[in-house]
Parts: structure tokens; sequence; C-alpha cells
């Protein structure tokens, strides 16, 4: 079964060709990540941030981002981890996502931002089965950089709108009995 | 596509619109000439401009509905409800295939091809079977009354179209050709239609002539000279003698809008030379520095004094001077429009709001600094741009009307379908509400107006025997209310059966039996998801889909919408919704040290909130009991209540509600900035806003937060098994 799950994540790791890519990694809770730098718009120091009543923890909130209001998720707390204290090196990388066929921007919440990496193609390992500690549908790949390994994040997976707005809604809901109201005058 | 065919259907389609509305009126008043001729108009511009574009599917089309309404404009057939009908399927036709058009196919696809062969055939009935009518129409001439023009020359009126020169043909020949019928006596070259030379292109053709001509040969033998064009030109041939309203006529479809009455009268053959100048010295005579007669001058009006000489009939000059206002009219109004694109529109009013935004935190720094001079200039500053910003959203307010216009064909269709005689009664059309507002408006609104036609109205029997008058009346209405638009659409009809629907409701799982509920809590039912409860589903509405999209549709515009019915009286539907989705006028609070925005026209006081101690959540407003919610509770904000709490007392759709809050701010213009699709789910919270400071402030959707309260409050009832009344807030 694990294997069926790492085989089908294979091809998608390696789908952008074997010319080498650019990754931006950071840390998470002392731990390497990256994501294709493709989408990556920018890196912000983490500054005011407006919360948002009625979230899931993972949703920290909302920045004002030249004008425009972009939400912020703490991707630790995403991944099932304790919520990311703000330190000196906490940054806010914008991500722009095309979903639904929009532009969608949203912050990540990350400890640290380490470097940009080149990373071939045929260093990328699938995901493993297990053992990483968050949801291998999360992982688009292991990238092995000098002798370790950094998780390359599919950050359409992680940053999924429907998803998230589905685990808000969850989180709004009051009370379990809610479910019993009709819809629509709730 | 390219700017020409653009242009083409967004003008096509309001020329299509003139066409419909002239239509439905040419049902009610089928004697209305006017009309008639606009209808025409309409068509006929269509067709022309559909030859610009080379669109030779939609120029085809219309040639053949302009042939039955040219026929309906000589009278030579009448108006009836079939001949109407088969119109309005034309115009339908026609909107398709500028749909067609507008997607940028060539050609439609086939099944639109036959329907329109269809439409041609039903059309053909009102055609004459052999192109024959045209020399009948000469032997007419004078056995009918009315005064005859003393011209013994033919009359022609001939516009080339631009494409003359570019297809290889010379409008030169074609009058040397006509030369050779007869003696051509007089001919004037109309160059109305050039534009200036930088614009002017030289291979198209812009003139038109006006002829004279004396021959022998008949009206068939004219129009074969000018077979070869006759596609790319307006032609029109009077015969010598002809009636006065034939030259009415003709000044009132001449396309040109420039020329002075004179002109038009010497040129149309019913005065001579002569007899104008005799006019017009008559007319300069008492003021000579009058450079020409023109409509509205001092001087007497050059027609009035021809008529007063009795040189000619009143009627020719009353056409004259009718097209003359009218052109006037014409320019009037369209030199007040400036036609712009919506996305620079939206461009400027997203700048708008920077500005807003900007200006707020100059502000702040200002009050900052103590400077008193800087703090006065930049409250002129403010003030400026506060009007910038009403100006600005200005330009996005349309009128409804338009909107409410379309609703007459609607009626007319659904009523007919159902054997129904209904009548659309419409007011408020100028009241005006943002443009994004009115294009998603109108789905829910045929919603509710095909409902009440369907539902609402009972057939005429029905409705005899329950001592109505047997036509039923459909009511649009809109208006203004504090900083809301409120859209009505009522129905004089059966209303709403309660227990009917409190029946259906119970069959379906919605409320349990035996439940006592109100009358307005029944009524309410109908919004809820998959309710339906007509017994015949037609295939108007009844589907069971309809009411609880209608209002999810109004809900995404920030509105809501109730529903008051009198059972045997009527429904009415009424619609609230906000005036504009961009800028507003907030409220700005603070709970701990988040700030929100409370949009102004819902907040009618502020109090200070003096607690006896007691943990319940309603206080003494002046005698009434008003319920509150603690935004700290509620939004889970951590910190202690401060010492001094206050309550913004909002109102929305005649609920009142108190917001418990740690500080007032003021008044804050507010740019709405939409949050992320993340938060689609979230209720209470309508938007985000960016503060002088630079930080994000939420916006309080008041409605949703006062219903999610009443949501909780029931629950906690229904937890509770308390038998009391339901909480109404």
């Amino acid at each position: 079964m694990g294997q069926v799950e790492a085989a089908r994540k294979a091809p998608a790791a390696v789908a952008g060709g074997d010319a080498p890519q650019q990754y931006l990694t950071f840390l998470l809770g002392g731990e390497m990540f990256a994501v294709a730098i493709l989408n990556v718009k920018e890196i912000i120091e983490f500054g005011t941030l407006t919360e948002i009543p009625m979230m899931p923890p993972f949703i920290r909130g909302v920045i004002n981002l030249r004008g425009a209001v972009v939400p912020v998720i703490d991707l630790s707390c995403r991944f099932g981890g304790k919520a990311t204290e703000v330190a000196r090196r906490t940054c806010i990388v914008i991500v722009e996502l095309e979903q639904d066929g929009t532009h969608h921007d949203i912050g990540v919440m990350v400890d640290a931002v380490s470097e940009v990496l080149e990373i071939a193609a045929a260093d990328i390992e699938p995901a493993p089965a297990f053992g990483a500690r968050i949801r291998t549908d999360f992982i688009s790949g292991m990238g092995k950089v000098g002798g370790k390994f950094v998780i390359i994040l599919d950050v359409v997976r992680v940053l999924s709108i429907e998803e998230i707005a589905l685990l808000s809604q969850v989180a709004d809901t009051p009370e379990p009995s809610f479910a019993d109201q009709p819809p629509g005058d709730a | 596509m390219d700017e020409l065919t653009s242009v083409f259907i967004q003008e096509g389609r309001e020329q299509l619109q003139a066409l419909e509305s002239g239509l439905l009126q040419l049902e009610q008043n089928p004697e209305d000439h006017d009309n008639i001729n606009g209808i025409f108009r309409a068509a006929h511009t269509i067709k022309g401009a559909s030859g610009v574009i080379e669109c030779h599917f939609i120029e085809s089309f219309m040639h053949k509905v302009e042939n039955v309404l040219d026929r309906l404009r000589n009278a030579e057939i009448g108006v009836s409800a079939e001949l109407t009908g088969v119109l309005l399927r034309a115009c339908d036709h026609l909107a398709q295939l500028m749909d067609v058009l507008e997607s940028g196919a060539t050609e439609p696809e086939p099944f639109v091809l036959a329907a329109g062969e269809r439409l041609i055939g039903e059309l053909a009935a009102y055609l004459p079977t052999a192109p024959t009518g045209i020399v009948e129409a000469e032997s007419e001439v004078e056995a009918s009354g009315g005064g005859v023009v003393n011209t013994d020359s033919w009359h022609i009126s001939v516009r080339f179209g631009p494409h003359m020169l570019r297809g290889g043909m010379d409008p030169l020949s074609f009058i040397r050709f006509l030369g050779s019928l007869g003696e051509i006596v007089a001919i004037e070259t109309l160059a109305d239609g050039m534009p200036d030379a930088a614009e002017m292109d030289p291979e198209a053709c812009y003139l038109g002539f006006e002829i004279r001509l004396q021959t022998r040969a008949g009206k068939a033998d004219i129009e074969r000279v000018f077979d070869f064009c006759s596609d790319d030109c307006d032609l029109r041939i009077l015969p010598p003698n002809s009636k006065f309203a034939e030259y009415v006529k003709l000044i009132r479809e001449l396309p040109e809008d420039d020329m002075r009455l004179g002109e038009i009268l010497v040129r149309c053959g019913a005065i001579t030379e002569a007899e104008l100048e005799a006019g017009l010295k008559l007319q300069h005579a008492p003021a000579p520095d009058a450079s020409l007669p023109s409509l509205g001058d001092p001087p007497k009006p050059l027609g009035e004094i021809l008529v007063e000489n009795k040189v000619i009939q009143k009627e020719v000059i009353d056409a004259a001077v009718t097209k003359q206002t009218q052109v006037n009219e014409k320019k009037a109004v369209e030199a007040r429009l400036i036609r712009v694109q919506a996305d620079k529109l939206d461009q400027l009013i997203d700048l708008v709001g920077e500005l807003v935004i900007a200006g707020a935190s100059t502000n702040l720094l200002a009050q900052r600094s103590g400077q008193g001079e800087l703090v006065e200039s930049t409250s002129i500053l403010s003030r400026l741009v506060e009007d910038i910003r009403d100006s600005a959203l200005q330009l996005r307010m349309v009128q409804i009307g338009e909107t409410f216009n379309r609703f007459n064909r609607v009626v007319r269709d659904v009523s007919r379908e159902l054997g129904k005689e209904i009548d659309l009664q419409i007011s408020g059309g100028e009241t005006e509400l943002d443009k994004s507002v009115v294009e998603k408006i109108g789905d829910p609104l045929m919603h509710l107006v095909r409902n009440s036609i369907d539902h609402g109205i009972e057939a005429g029997d029905l409705r005899e025997s329950r001592g109505k008058p047997r036509r039923g009346t459909v009511v649009l209405n809109a208006f203004h209310d504090s900083g809301s638009i409120v859209i009505e659409v009522g129905d004089d009809g059966g209303g709403l059966p309660r227990d009917k629907i409190l029946h259906k409701a119970i069959d379906k799982g919605l409320v349990p039996a035996g439940q006592n509920l109100s009358d307005q809590e029944i009524i309410n039912l109908i919004w809820e998801p998959g309710f339906s409860t007509a017994e015949q589903v037609t295939n108007l509405s009844g589907r069971g889909v309809g009411m609880d999209v209608v209002r999810k549709n109004i809900q995404n515009l920030r509105g809501n919408c109730d529903v008051s019915s009198e059972e045997g009286k009527g429904t009415t539907f009424t619609i609230r919704l906000p005036l504009t989705l961009a800028i507003i006028d907030g409220f700005l609070v603070s709970v701990g040290k988040s700030s929100y925005v409370i949009p102004l026209d819902m907040v009618i006081e502020c109090i200070e909130l003096r607690e006896g101690g007691a943990d319940r959540d309603y206080l003494n407003l002046r005698g009434e009991v008003l319920p509150f919610v603690r935004l700290r509770d509620m939004f889970d904000i951590a910190g202690r209540r401060p010492a001094r709490e206050n309550v913004v007392v909002v109102q929305y759709a005649g609920q009142k509600a108190g917001i418990v809050v740690d500080q007032l701010m003021g008044e804050f213009q507010t740019v709405i900035k939409p949050l992320s699709s993340i938060f689609r789910h979230l209720r209470g919270i309508g938007g985000s806003t960016i503060l002088g400071s630079g930080e994000v402030a939420l916006i309080l959707d008041v409605p949703t937060l006062i219903q999610r309260n009443i949501a909780s409050g029931n629950q906690l009832q229904q937890a509770r098994r308390l038998q009391l009344g339901n909480t109404s807030l």
C-alpha cells in the first residue's frame, strides 16, 4: 500500500524535466523544507498581523501587503504541530497560487528562511510512505542536499483553498448540535 | 474581436432593446406611427451596421425582418398578435446571432441557422408573393387623400454604402445611367457623412444624392438602375405628385442630421428654391443680423413663415421641425454621455480607495505631530478626498430602470404561456445603484417575477370569483432607504398558503410536527433549500431549487430578502441591498488590540454599558429591551474587559441589537477589501479594510452577526427544551 503511494508520487516529483529546479529552503521546527521558487512571490519580515476570529489556529490572521489583504497560514500548525513562536528570524513567505482559475496570494509563516538551492531532478526521491510526520500528500519529493534530505512541499496541496475553507467552517461551528439547524437559517 | 465589431455588438444590443420595447408597445398601441418608425429605424440601423462589419448572417436575416417592418410601416399589413409574436421571436434570434458574433464564430451553428430559416419562413407570410407592391403603390398615389405636391418629376434619395468604391463601383456611373432614363432636373450631393480629412478613408464612399428625375420610366425601371448596389445603398424613390405623407416620411427617415429645415424642404422637392428664398427674406427682415434660420431663434421660424404665406402645407413643416428637434435632442444626449470601459472605472475606484487609505494615514500622522496648521491642511485634504470618493462611486451608479424594463417581455411571454392576463407596473426605475450590483440582481429578480406570475397570480376565472379584477398585476418598485436600496417584487395574487407550506415543511422534515409557529415563521420556510409547494411542476418554476438560491445570491451581494404575504391579497418580496460594494462610511471600534468597522448606515447610537453585574445579555434602552452581543466573548479576544465598555446600537431591517465593544474611535471611510476565499464560510465578518496605521481591520457583517446569535439563541432554547416562544430578538 505504501509503495503504491510512493510510486504514484514519483512521476510528480520529476515532472519538471531533467534540468535542475530552484527551490527556496526554510526552517520549520528545526526541520528543513523547500518549495519551488516559481511559487514564491516574496519574503517579508513578520510584522503586524490582524487575527481573524472564529478560525482554526493554523490560520494566524491577515496582513496588509501593500494594500492587499493576504491571509497568513502557520505551517507548523497546519502540519499538526504547535503554533510557531514569533522570533527574530520569523518570516512570512508570500506564495502565489492559481486555484479555480483565480490567483491567490497566501502568506506562510516560517521560523527562518535559509537559501535558494538548485536541486537536480535526479536528486529528488519520492516521498516516504510514513515517517516524515506530515501528511504524505503534502510532500512533492525528498531532495538530497549535501547528504541530507530536504522535504519539498507540494504547495497546491498544503495551501488548498478548498480544504482550508472547509476546515475553517468546521472550526466556526460553535457546537456539534448546530447541524440540526436548517442550513438556510444559519 | 476587433474594436468595430465590439462596438457593433454593444450598440446593436441597445438597438435590439429599443426594437423589442417598441414591439411590446406596438401590441398595446398599434396605431402609433412614430413607434412603428422607431422600430423600423432600429432594425434598419442593425442591418446597416452589420453590413459595415461584414457580418452577413445578421445582415441577411435583418434584411428579411426589415422587409416585413417596411410593409407594416406603409400600412400594407396590419398589427396582429401573431405578427408581433413572430417579430419578438425574430428579436430573440437576432440576440442569438449577436452572441454567435461575439463568440468569434464565423457562422452560427446549424440549429441556429435552422431556427432562423423557420422564422424567415414565418415572416414570408407577411410579404407579398411577387414584388409588384411598388407598382401598386404608384397607382394609389393620386387616389388617396391629402395634399399633393405639385412636381411632375420623380424624387430619388440615394445614400451609397461605404463599400461602394472598394467594391469597384462608381456612384457617378449609376447617375449617368439614371440620366439615360430621362432628364435629371436637379441633383444635390450630400457630403454630410464625410468625416474629417484625418479620419477619412479614401477608399470608402461617404456620398448621398437627392435627385429629381423627369422620366416616363416606371419605378421598377429606376430601381433596376441601382440593382448592382442594392445591397449596399439606401434607396428611396417617390413618384411624381406624391402625397405629402410620402415626403413627410422621407424627411423623417433621412439619416442626415445637420440639414437645415429649408434645405430639407427644397431637397425633397416639396417647395421650390424661390419659395424658400421668399420665406428666408421674410424671416430675415425683422432681424437682419441673424445668420441662418434656425429653430427657436428670436426671428420667426422659417417653417411658420412658410405656413403663414400658404407656401407649404403645415403637415410637411411639422415633420421637418420634428426631425430637427429630434436631431438636436439626440445630439444633446449623445454629447452628455461618454462610453468608458468598465475596467478603467474599476481602476479609478481602486485608486480612490488607495487615496482614502493613504489620506487616513496622513491624517493620523498629522494629529500625532500636533502641528495645528498641518492638521488643518490635512483635514481639508481629507474632505476633498471624501468628495472625490463620492463622485468616483457615483460614476458606477446606474439606474435600475433598464433592468426593470427587461421584465416587460418576461411578463408578456410568461403570462401568455400560462394563459393569464397580467400587467407589469414599474416604479422607482430612476433609483440608482452600483453597476456591479445591477448586473448580479437580474437573475434573482427574474426568479421572483416568474414565481409571482406562476404561483402568485391566480387564473382569470378564479380571480373574478374572488372579486378581483381579471387582470393580475405584478409590481416592481425600487427606492432608497438609509444607505440601502430596497427592491420590491409584489403581486396581487393569492398570497402564500400558510397551511400548505406548513404541511409541506412537516412532510419534508424541515420542522417537527406540532410545533407552534407564527405566520411569519411559516412564510419564511419557503427560503429553505428544496422547498416548493407547486402541485404542478411547470417549466417556469416549481423545481424547488428557487428560493434558497435567490436568497444566497442576494446574500452574496451583502444584501438580504424578506417576504410578506397576506392570503388572498398578494405577496411582496423585499430585497435590501447595499448601495455600493467598494467604499462605505464606517464606524471604527476596538476590542482589546483589534479594530473593527461597523457600517455607519446601521449605527443608530452609542451608549455606555452600565452593568448591574448580572450575567445577562440585554439592557434597558429607554424602556425597550435591547439584546446585545459581546464582541470580546464572541470573537474570543484575549485580555481583560476594561472598566468602561460601550454599546453600539445597530439596526438592520427593523431589528435592533447592541454590540458591546471596548472603545469607540469614530467615523472612518472604509475601503472594502475582500477577504481571501479561505474565509468564505466566516459569518459575522463581511470583509476587511486597511487603517491609517497600515493595520488591517475587519468589517462586521451586522445582519449575519445578529442571525448567528439568533441561531445560537434558538439552540440554547432547544437544548433546554424551554417551551417559551421563539426569541424574536
